[in-house]
Formats: C-alpha cells, structure tokens, sequence
C-alpha cells in the first residue's frame, strides 16, 4: 500500500462542508414538519369512517413503505414538471422526505393514540373533567409520551436518509461532499470525513432528543 | 417501453435480488457475533459491539457504500464494484441485525439463563439449546422488517455505479424518455418484492402478541 492519505481537500472544503451540514438539517427538518402534518392528515383521513379514504390511507403507507426512497425521490423530480409545478431540487427532496416520513408518522401517530384507552377517557369525563382537559391531560401528552421516541428516531432516520437527496442534486452535505470529492479525487478522505459529520450530527440529535424527554415528558417520580 | 426495456429491467432485479441476499446472508452471520459481543456480558467486548453498531446506525447508507468501495480501493484491493457492494451491504446489515438480535436475546426472560446454569450448562449450549431458540422466535417480525430495509437500501448501490434494479430504471429512462413510466414499473418491482415480506412481518408480529398475552 503506497497510498498516502491526504486530508488538505477536506480542511480546504470546511466551511463549505459546514455549511452543507445546515443544508442537511434543513432538508431534514423541513421533510419532518411535513411529515407530521402528512401524519396527523393521514389519521384523521384514516379514521374517517369513509371507507374508500380509509383504503386510500392505508395504500399510500403500504406503497411508500415498501419502495425505495431513491426511487421515489426520482418520480416525483419527473412528475412534479408534468404536474406543471416546477421546484428546483431542494424543495423536491423536501417534499419527497416529507411524503416518505409521512408514511412512517401515520403509523407511529395511530400508535400513539391508539395506546388510549376508551376507558381512560370516559374516566376523566366520570371525574367532571371538561372535555379540553380530558384531551389535554389525558389523551394528549399520554400520547406525545408515546410516540415521541419513535418519531424522534424516524427524524434521526430522515437526517441520515437526506444523503439519498445528492441524487437530485439538492443542497446538503452529501452532494458538496460529492463535489469536493470530484474536484480532488481524493474520496476516501472526504467520504470517511463527511460520515463522521453525519455521525456527530445524529449523536448530537439524539442527546438533545433525550434532554427534551427527560425535562418535559418523563413521568413525575413521586 | 418495449420487451427490450424490460427484460433489461429484470436483468437488474436479478442483481437486487443477488445482492439482497448476500447482504442478509453476511449480514446474518457477521450479525449473531455482534449480537453476542453485545450480550456477553464482558465490558470492552458489549462497548466496541455497541460503537460498531452506533457507527452504522448512526451514518447514511450512502456514506458506508462510499467508505467501503473506495476504501478497499485505497487498500490496493482492485475488486469490482459488486463485490465492494456486497462487503458493504454487509457491514450494514450486521450492524442492524446484531442490534436487533440483541434485543431479543435480551427479551428472552433471565430466568431462562439461570435455570441453564443452574444446570450447568456451558455459554455454548446455554446459547445454543436454551436462549437462542427463544431469541429467533421474537426477532423473526423485526428481522424480516429489516429485510424490506435491505432490499430497499441496495437501491444505493446505484449511485456507486452498480446496476441494479435502480440503475437500470436510470438507464432505460435515459433512453426513452419516459421517467414517470419507468420509475413506475421499478416501483412496482420492489413493491412486489416487499409487500409479501411486510405483510408475512406484520402477520408473524400479531401471532407472536397473542402468543405471549
């Protein structure tokens, strides 16, 4: 092995590569925002009680969860221009993150509102609870408790599936990595740097995920 | 799309299939020992286990196919980019297995354990005999979940450059320019390939909730 490893490109591209890392949180959090309300929409429209939009729901979670993301970040890069929308590659890989964790969100949301039980409801309304607080303290923050974990690492996942985005050419870090690497040759370098960006930025957003659920939605200790 | 287009879309699902299954298969073997570094119970070897996994978890797929193929290049290994494509997919999938395995193992009650040693039976046939048996019954829905995320990640290979069923979508689509048409076909193709296993997942979970009620 007479390779020597050279690490310059990277230090050069820091600031670019920095700045890709906003990029990607970005693209992350703009996906999960749309996301959640695809999620919410998604269960409202799935409890419906109308059949046809209950069938509906359930196909698009079953279809986007058993196809690839590249796969449908492509579609919907070629079918929005038919549709006469035309968005340039970051706002598409927003709304291709968005509809893909919306998949995900309306299966973890109906989870976490489907662990309240009936019973606990017409027990708070047996107590004299006013309808507000029955849904304030009774369904809702039981319910954020426990879909928070799941949808905190889905939005971790979505962090770590922006990278897919670089196939469309939108704005993050894998794509200037891509073009850093291009310029340089130097890939290994610049690949092995960048994943240890994502590794920080996943830690990072896990621990702040943690830190949130311990403050404010662990159970009192008493 | 003619025949042509689509047998030449077959073509690249037989290497989805291929790789999907090296990777699970790898990933299998190279996962039991990171799932039992995880559990055994000896502190250096449960934390290099959990970095291992925390490295994988915590990365893009793209990334780990990026280090991996030009990784092995670095190292003077001159390999096809099928075969780069195939340790990575490992790795991948050894990292998540072994973490799910874990779990499992972890599931299985403790008194399981100790009732093994209480009658002396060694780590090998506790493993063996007692826990693992248990073990492969509650990760059976998780595993299979996993596999649909395999299937579904070799999609990446395309971007290394590998045709697959992915790539070969690009390719036809660049040809006759029908994108919409292709990438429809190419979805419906993993579709097929992943319902059946989500569904088989889903239907294994619920038996196994009414199981342990």
């Amino acid at each position: 092995m007479n390779y020597t490893l050279d690490f310059l490109p990277v230090i050069d591209g820091l600031p670019s590569l920095l700045a890709a890392c906003l990029g990607t949180l970005g693209l992350a959090l703009g996906g999960m925002i749309l996301a959640i309300i695809i999620g919410i929409g998604g269960v409202v429209l799935r409890d419906s009680g109308i059949r046809q939009v209950r069938w509906l729901v359930i196909a698009f979670v079953e279809l986007i969860r058993n196809t690839p993301f590249l796969v449908q970040i492509y579609f919907i890069y070629f079918a929005l221009p038919l549709a006469g929308i035309r968005l340039d590659p970051t706002p598409t890989a927003i709304i291709a993150l968005g509809i893909n964790g919306g998949a995900y969100a309306i299966e973890i949301i109906r989870g976490g509102v489907q662990s309240i039980g009936k019973g606990q409801i017409e027990a708070g309304l047996a107590l004299g609870l006013h309808k507000t607080q029955v849904f304030r303290l009774i369904v809702l923050k039981p319910a954020l408790r426990a879909i928070y974990p799941s949808l905190t690492s889905q939005f971790i996942l979505l962090t770590l599936t922006t990278s897919v985005a670089s196939a469309i050419a939108a704005y993050e870090l894998t794509s200037v990595a891509q073009r850093i690497e291009s310029d340089s040759f130097r890939s290994f370098e610049v690949y092995g740097a960048v994943t240890l960006f994502y590794l920080v930025m996943s830690w990072l957003l896990m621990r702040i995920f943690g830190l949130i659920q311990s403050r404010y939605l662990s159970y009192p200790v008493k | 799309m003619g025949l042509n287009e689509f047998l030449f879309l077959l073509a690249g699902l037989k290497w989805t299939l291929a790789l999907s299954a090296i990777g699970f298969v790898g990933g299998g073997v190279a996962g039991l020992i990171v799932a039992l570094a995880r559990t055994s119970g000896i502190a250096p070897l449960e934390r290099v286990a959990a970095g291992y996994i925390g490295l994988f978890q915590g990365t893009p797929l793209l990334m780990q196919l990026f280090v991996v193929y030009y990784g092995l290049a670095l190292v003077g290994l001159k390999l096809d980019a099928w075969v780069a494509v195939a340790i990575g997919f490992t790795l991948h999938a050894s990292a998540y297995l072994g973490e799910i395995w874990r779990g499992s193992i972890e599931a299985v009650p403790r008194g399981q354990t100790e009732a093994a040693k209480a009658l002396s039976l060694n780590y090998v046939s506790r493993m063996k005999d007692v826990i693992l048996p248990q073990a492969i019954r509650i990760s059976l829905p998780a595993t299979i979940g996993f596999l649909v995320q395999l299937i579904k990640g070799t999609s990446l290979a395309a971007i290394v450059g590998f045709t697959e069923l992915a790539r070969a979508g690009s390719i036809v689509s660049n040809q006759i320019f029908q994108p919409l048409l292709v990438f429809g076909v190419v979805g419906a193709l993993y579709f097929a390939m992943c319902w059946p296993l989500s569904l088989y997942g889903a239907w294994l979970e619920r038996r196994l909730a009414t199981a342990t009620r």
